[in-house]
């Protein structure tokens, strides 16, 4: 009887543990949003998302952060356009044009799934090297290179992952009214285009909030680029610079800045959930 | 047109498609070769000049004397990364075995989403969070009751930031590791009188074991990455540290904080590209190896 006490005693105690872990990680969530609120929302204005910065916005006078604001979805509408361009091919050749077993579509799962762990400041200084190659100074079109190359991988693999579910006989069905397989990814397209969308959606999260693969490359400036060869100024490194900035008023900025891209990053967390809730109920 | 040139145009036109898609595939496989290589071509002249070895075990950083010894920043990167590793690793491994076995439909409902908004926070907004909360903490709470003096932008600091960092990854690394487990083989322990946490600990975890190893590894990898987050609050003084309260200068950091000034000192840029081919070949094989381990495990527990 001893033996059954003991370990329902370990029982209980280990659930306990367990949920207090999970209890820890989703209390630090909440703090890690608190705190960028609390710091961040006072120091907010409309200046912030509307103007440009001033003369003296480094010493803590007038002006707003809009050129990281845009220079940020610059870079990352270029580089989703580009990223699309290269891996919408890729994802359907693996799928609809090599056997299920294919090695080479192994692969080429396995090879995206290893480029999606290499850390972004190595896709940094591979841009950068790039870029030195190319003779390009840091500017727009370079950043949307690097990040492009960022991204592919999370497109590739998280679109991959809804066309592989794509039922077997849809793609039967297509062939056998007689369409060529280049015809049949019209049909195929049409399935996962809630994939596109959430694997768009997480994309662009990851492409607006990193720092370090646009450090080297898109350069940092107070203006807002017209042409694709001038620096660009990234909400990233807009918190980055200016919280290392000795003056109040200059780290309040980086706050803002931070909460205005989080408050970005959330919208697209959730908005990527309900799409592809809103879609998969459709789903056969 | 008459059919059978339509037809021929259609067979054309799959043949370029075909070949195009092939060609863009392989391409992309090139890619992790280019990236190496052309890291590799830049940092060559600092290789010719000293040994790797040298170079490795150096304690010195001193760039305007020719000196370059990656010790400091190699020992910080481990440092964090195994601060980090400590902390979430058990957080993560009891919460995945509650949401995977305990927890109600429901919870999970609510508990995943937020697993996925906080893998969404970009590391600059964690940063920002360490510079906020766990910096201040440390440097007026934590360390009085064991050192001197710190300033809080330490070791600690860079590893607790870490940790919720890399918490996400893991966790739904280790769910869909328990998820792939045979329902049968729970039953069976269960059937014979063992409780819940029994079966846990002597079934679910010992069979699911190569697997968390896989992850771990996995998160390691990108813990020794994280670039921004980290050299916001690690202080960045080229020490190896000597305790947890002490600043770290993590590779990565090293990294990013220096590349303005590479171009005008001779060999740096070299110095700072071996650094980043060392990152991308230490993560390229973390990775390649763990993920070649989860896709075994997957094709296994599939039968």
């Amino acid at each position: 009887m001893k033996h059954v006490r003991i370990k329902r005693l370990e029982e209980r105690i280990f659930k306990t543990l367990m949920m207090a872990a999970t209890l820890i990680i989703m209390i630090s969530l909440f703090m890690i949003i608190v705190a960028v609120v609390k710091r961040g929302l006072p120091a907010m204005s409309w200046d912030m998302v509307s103007k440009i910065p001033g003369g003296g916005f480094y010493i803590g006078k007038e002006g707003g952060l809009l050129n990281a604001i845009v220079g940020s979805l610059y870079i990352v509408i270029g580089s989703i356009f580009l990223g699309l361009l290269f891996s919408l091919p890729i994802v359907l050749y693996i799928n609809l044009y090599l056997p299920e077993k294919s090695r080479l579509a192994q692969f080429t799962r396995l090879s995206f799934d290893v480029l999606f762990g290499i850390p972004s400041i190595v896709y940094g200084a591979f841009g950068f090297t790039l870029m030195v190659y190319l003779g390009l100074r840091s500017s727009l079109l370079a950043g949307i290179l690097t990040v492009t190359i960022l991204i592919i991988p999370i497109l590739i693999r998280s679109i991959d992952e809804v066309m592989r579910r794509v039922p077997k006989e849809m793609k039967d069905a297509a062939l056998s009214l007689g369409a060529t397989r280049s015809e049949m990814i019209r049909v195929i397209l049409r399935q996962v285009v809630p994939g596109i969308i959430t694997a768009v959606l997480l994309s662009v999260g990851r492409g607006i909030g990193d720092a370090a693969s646009v450090l080297f490359t898109a350069g940092y400036t107070d203006s807002i680029p017209t042409s694709l060869g001038q620096p660009v100024a990234t909400l990233p490194l807009a918190i980055f610079f200016q919280l290392s900035s000795p003056i109040a008023e200059v780290q309040d900025r980086a706050y803002a800045a931070a909460l205005i891209l989080t408050f970005i990053v959330l919208i697209l967390s959730l908005s990527g959930r309900y799409y592809s809730r809103k879609f998969s109920k459709n789903k056969i | 047109m008459d059919k059978i040139q339509y037809n021929k145009y259609r067979q054309i036109k799959e043949l370029v498609f075909r070949n195009s898609m092939l060609f863009m595939t392989v391409i992309s496989l090139s890619f992790a070769v280019v990236i190496g290589i052309s890291l590799y071509y830049k940092s060559v002249p600092i290789l010719d000049q000293h040994s790797l070895w040298d170079l490795l075990t150096g304690e010195n950083w001193k760039p305007l004397k020719g000196e370059f010894g990656f010790f400091p920043f190699i020992m910080g990167t481990l440092w964090v990364t195994g601060i980090a590793i400590i902390i979430s690793l058990p957080l993560c491994l009891l919460s995945a075995i509650y949401l995977s076995e305990y927890a109600h439909p429901y919870l999970k409902k609510i508990v995943f989403p937020m697993i996925d908004v906080l893998a969404g926070i970009p590391p600059v907004v964690y940063g920002v969070w360490g510079i906020l909360v766990v910096v201040p903490f440390i440097s007026t709470t934590l360390a009085p009751h064991f050192v001197e003096f710190s300033t809080g932008y330490s070791v600690l600091a860079g590893g607790i930031v870490l940790a919720i960092m890399i918490i996400p990854l893991m966790i739904s690394v280790f769910v869909e590791i328990f998820a792939a487990l045979p329902g049968g083989l729970r039953e069976a322990s269960l059937s014979l009188g063992a409780t819940n946490w029994q079966t846990i600990k002597k079934v679910v975890l010992r069979k699911s074991f190569p697997g968390l190893a896989a992850a771990v590894v996995l998160a390691i990898s990108r813990a020794f990455g994280e670039t921004i987050a980290v050299l916001m609050v690690c202080g960045n003084v080229s020490i190896s540290p000597k305790s947890v309260f002490d600043p770290a200068y993590p590779l990565p950091a090293l990294l990013a904080n220096n590349y303005g000034e590479m171009m005008s000192i001779p060999m740096y840029d070299a110095a700072l590209m071996l650094s980043a081919l060392l990152l991308f070949v230490i993560i390229l094989a973390f990775n390649a190896i763990s993920r070649l381990v989860l896709i075994r495990i997957e094709k296994n527990f599939a039968l």
